[in-house]
């Protein structure tokens, strides 16, 4: 279903611009770069997962022979919680000051609680451990249940529901219809509560800072993060140095996943130089980043399916409890809001509940929310087909959302690629495909919201007639390689001529942080625009120079030409000999667009997925997997492929392994790769991609975000499948080798008993 | 303490360097070296992307002390490459996008190198096993073992 056709660029497997710098070794990531007289920080994390901070007393590490600053919650800017939320973006700087600092209490184990600058990472370490902290613990919870008992330890006093103290610091909901009413039309109804732990985005790269702040303010970040932007407004509002002052320069970054869209170092790094009068460098240990840093929700999920014989969804209740962490702002829209999105429902209640608790505060992790509410609905719609006795493919086909569906969320749905991905799926030599003993097939489906918003580029034609374009958010995935592929399409020249860059906050304009499946759509639009632009330009130098007409001049294959012989008889002007001949054609040839973007459609995928189960080690092995997406259309396919199996992958991860482990004392027990057991190359199978390509009529390519849905049905696929291979139903992730012995056993430990 | 002085060769150069007992040959690496194409995920031995080869044999060099060096031959994803051209493993995951971030990259490369010198003719489960110390959040590993077996078939024709 390739709907691309003459194109010469778009579509193809382009080698991408930063590639070989990348196979060589020589990119440089946070952590690879350093600065003359530059000193190391290093942060104090509390040990307890609730206490109030009595005092703080630094002087003992502050006499400590190469320490130069250290800092505390007293340096931070104060967005005090009774002026009310300052948000940037999804984030209030309320928490976000005390996030990255403990102010009156410490919230988890990990939380900031002083850093130090020293002449060596050794000595801050060593001063770390001479700050004296005075404590007053608290009592805890961590878990949904536990947080939202009637006497659970409150961790903010002002946050209430209901009227009375409490740690569930909101609740969303999206409503159609009468749920009541459409249970009553319902033959079969079937609810079911399913729980799943926190999981970690698993970058390989840890956080990773290097700033300079010279004596007029002026200060230099250098770090890994999915929005140097992002860097520059929240460290410029928690230390308090105007924005225009901050240049943040993007690092290459070694994933992210939603994980790097916050700050946790730079504002304290930003201090320590400002105290220090030196570059300070910050890196995580990968305990600190598991400890510390934004994993995802844990969740508990309760959802109701009502349908008829016929096989017609009448009503559907959803209800998702995820925490928040230590501070509210838990990805409810995403459960709430992208679970039953895939289906037209005519009676429908969705609700999120955020419930904060005492560990490290969320971050967003691919399609946030979105996979936790599509596991508990995607594997009660197989339970639901099941009953009816329809095949699961089938049974989505006859509920699914179309173009004029309105969903439950607002709006009401386009043109939309949803039914040619189950078609897909259903239609595939997978889903055909015959199964072995203790095997088993599941299938899935799942939404993303997707996105638009702020983007800035700027082309340039070299002197040389090269073009050079930067842009303003990170690339995390190959964006660059999709780049260059547009540049080069509309410019008709060849992709090599094109070098991609990634500007700094001073140098391009405000652009939105890489996230939400955003950057190749709305950079792809500013990037077609300024293009555009530099085409009339070369259209008009021909003309000058041919004193013709600009009308009477078309660009094509990288040349100018007349646009018919009634235009007069010349040779094409190439981009190089107009570059050339630019200064005296009127100056250098070059263009910019900023904008805020519109028109992102949602994406939608449809999985299936093959286990095996080994029944002596209770290891559910995933044998064969293949993720159908509608993509838009796929500008560079092997990137569009890239971000379907690496989602899969997580979300194999997330199924069968992946869990936070916490001690009795309330402590992550598994701060590490040894123990938190991420996919490993010998876990996984090839994993099949089949990129469906409805285009999106209000992008000038077609584009659709791609990064995210590839996560949303994972694991409700694995669950299906494993119910498939075993007849038994698992409704708590991890389907770790233990819990899945557990079940294997029962019937043998019930006999014996 | 005096820091220690350490000779030893790589990436097929003599090298002398100084660093503390307790550094690991990645500190140096990334230290005194200045060869920061080896990256630090874990320095626990768990994620390879601080992979190099100690006298032809791969391991983390988070797990190998400096001063163990002395002597030896360490070769880097630096020294992978000869001159201007390419590893033939190095081309094929860029003309097949076995990469996406790229921090594992390194340590993928070196390792995938370390097992075609050993095996040039792998079948994918051995190719998955063999890089089973080496994690990638991105990209599935798919695209990565289909540029390993690519490789290695071509490297075999020639």
């Amino acid at each position: 279903m390739n709907l691309v056709t003459n194109n010469k660029w778009i579509g193809q497997r382009t080698i991408r611009p930063d590639g070989m710098d990348k196979v060589t070794g020589r990119a440089q990531f946070a952590a690879d770069t350093t600065m003359p007289g530059q000193i190391w920080g290093k942060v104090l994390r509390s040990p307890h997962p609730h206490a109030r901070i009595r005092s703080i007393d630094t002087s003992k590490a502050e006499k400590l022979p190469g320490v130069k600053a250290v800092v505390t919650a007293r340096d931070i800017v104060d967005f005090p919680i009774a002026n009310g939320a300052v948000m940037l973006g999804i984030q209030d700087m309320r928490w976000m000051c005390r996030n990255v600092m403990a102010r009156d209490k410490a919230l988890f184990p990990g939380h900031p609680i002083a850093a130090v600058a020293a002449t060596t990472e050794a000595i801050a370490a060593e001063a770390c451990k001479l700050i004296e902290v005075d404590y007053e613990v608290l009592p805890w919870s961590i878990e949904i249940d536990d947080a939202i008992l009637p006497d659970a330890p409150i961790l903010h006093e002002f946050n209430k529901f209901d009227g009375k103290p409490s740690n569930i610091a909101g609740r969303l909901e999206h409503k159609k219809g009468d749920i009541a009413d459409g249970f009553k039309k319902a033959d079969i109804v079937i609810e079911r509560t399913f729980t799943t732990r926190p999981v970690h985005q698993g970058y390989i790269e840890p956080h990773a800072c290097l700033i300079s702040v010279a004596p007029d303010g002026k200060t230099t970040i250098w770090s890994s993060s999915q929005g140097q932007f992002m860097v520059r407004a929240m460290t410029a509002y928690l230390t308090g140095i105007p924005q225009s002052d901050i240049r943040a320069i993007p690092a290459e970054i070694g994933g992210g996943f939603g994980g790097k869209t916050i700050v946790y170092l730079e504002p304290l790094a930003t201090l320590l130089a400002k105290k220090s009068g030196r570059p300070v460098k910050m890196v995580m240990t990968r305990e600190e980043v598991m400890r510390a840093t934004g994993p995802t929700s844990g969740s508990k999920s309760t959802v109701k399916i009502g349908a008829t014989k016929d096989g017609k969804i009448v009503a559907a209740h959803g209800t998702f409890y995820l925490q928040a962490g230590a501070f509210p702002g838990s990805p409810i829209r995403g459960a709430a809001g992208c679970s039953f999105t895939p289906y037209d429902i005519p009676n429908l209640l969705s609700e999120g509940y955020d419930v904060c608790s005492n560990r490290s505060k969320v971050a967003a992790y691919r399609a946030p929310g979105a996979p936790i509410g599509a596991y508990a609905v995607e594997c009660v719609m197989d339970e639901v087909a099941e009953a009816l006795k329809m095949d699961p493919l089938d049974f989505r086909l006859k509920n699914a959302a179309k173009e004029g569906t309105k969903a439950a969320h607002g709006p009401v749905f386009p043109r939309i690629g949803f039914i040619e991905t189950v078609e897909a799926a259903k239609n595939s030599d997978h889903y055909k495909a015959p199964l072995g003993k203790l095997q088993g097939r599941g299938v899935a489906s799942g939404f993303w919201f997707n996105a638009g918003g702020e983007s800035s580029a700027q082309v340039n034609i070299t002197e040389d007639g090269n073009v050079v374009v930067t842009t303003g958010h990170p690339d995390i995935g190959g964006s660059r390689a999709g780049i260059a592929n547009i540049c080069a399409e509309l410019l008709g020249i060849d992709y090599r001529r094109v070098s991609v860059i990634i500007g700094d906050t001073q140098t391009i304009g405000f652009s939105n942080l890489t996230g939400g499946s955003r950057v190749l759509f709305a950079s792809s639009i500013v990037v077609t625009q300024s293009t555009e632009k530099i085409i009339q330009t070369l259209r008009e130098r021909a003309a000058k120079i041919w004193e013709i007409d600009p009308e009477a001049v078309k660009w094509e294959n990288g040349a100018a030409h007349p646009v018919s012989p009634n235009a007069g008889q010349f040779e094409p002007l190439t981009l190089q000999e107009l570059a050339e001949k630019a200064p005296a054609m009127g100056g250098p040839i070059g263009a910019g667009v900023q904008l805020n973007t519109t028109g992102a459609d949602g994406g939608f995928g449809t999985h299936v997925c093959d286990v095996e189960i080994d029944v002596d080690l209770g290891i559910a092995r995933v044998i064969r997997y293949t993720a159908v997406q509608d993509v838009g259309r796929a500008i560079h396919p092997g990137y569009v492929e890239g971000q379907l199996q690496g989602g899969v992958a997580q979300g194999i991860g997330w199924a069968l392994n992946e869990e936070y482990i916490y001690t009795k004392e309330g402590k992550v027990d598994n701060p590490g790769f040894l123990d938190y057991r991420m996919p490993v190359c010998s876990d996984l199978p090839m994993l099949d991609c089949i990129m469906v390509e409805v285009p999106n009529p209000k992008h000038p390519q077609g584009v659709k975000g791609v990064g995210e849905v590839p996560l949303v049905p994972v694991m409700a696929a694995v669950a299906n499948a494993i119910y498939n291979a075993l007849g038994k139903r698992f409704y708590a992730l991890p389907m770790s080798p233990p819990k899945v012995l557990e079940v294997l056993d029962a019937p043998t430990r019930e006999a014996a008993e | 303490m005096a820091k220690v002085h350490v000779t030893t060769s790589i990436n097929g150069e003599p090298m002398e360097f100084l660093c503390e007992p307790s550094d690991t040959m990645l500190d140096a690496l990334r230290g005194p070296l200045a060869l920061t194409g080896s990256k630090e995920g874990c320095a626990s031995g768990d994620c390879g992307a601080c992979s190099i080869t100690l006298d032809d044999r791969l391991i983390c060099s988070c797990l190998m002390l400096a001063v163990e060096a002395q002597d030896h031959e360490i070769r880097t994803i630096e020294g992978m490459a000869q001159g201007d051209k390419l590893h033939p493993l190095q081309q094929k995951f860029l003309e097949m996008a076995a990469l996406q971030c790229g921090i594992c990259t390194s340590g993928m490369l070196v390792a995938s190198d370390a097992l075609l010198k050993k095996n040039p003719d792998p079948s994918e489960e051995e190719v998955r096993f063999w890089l089973a110390g080496n994690l990638c959040r991105c990209t599935g590993y798919d695209k990565i073992v289909r540029a390993v077996m690519e490789t290695a078939a071509e490297m075999r024709a020639q």
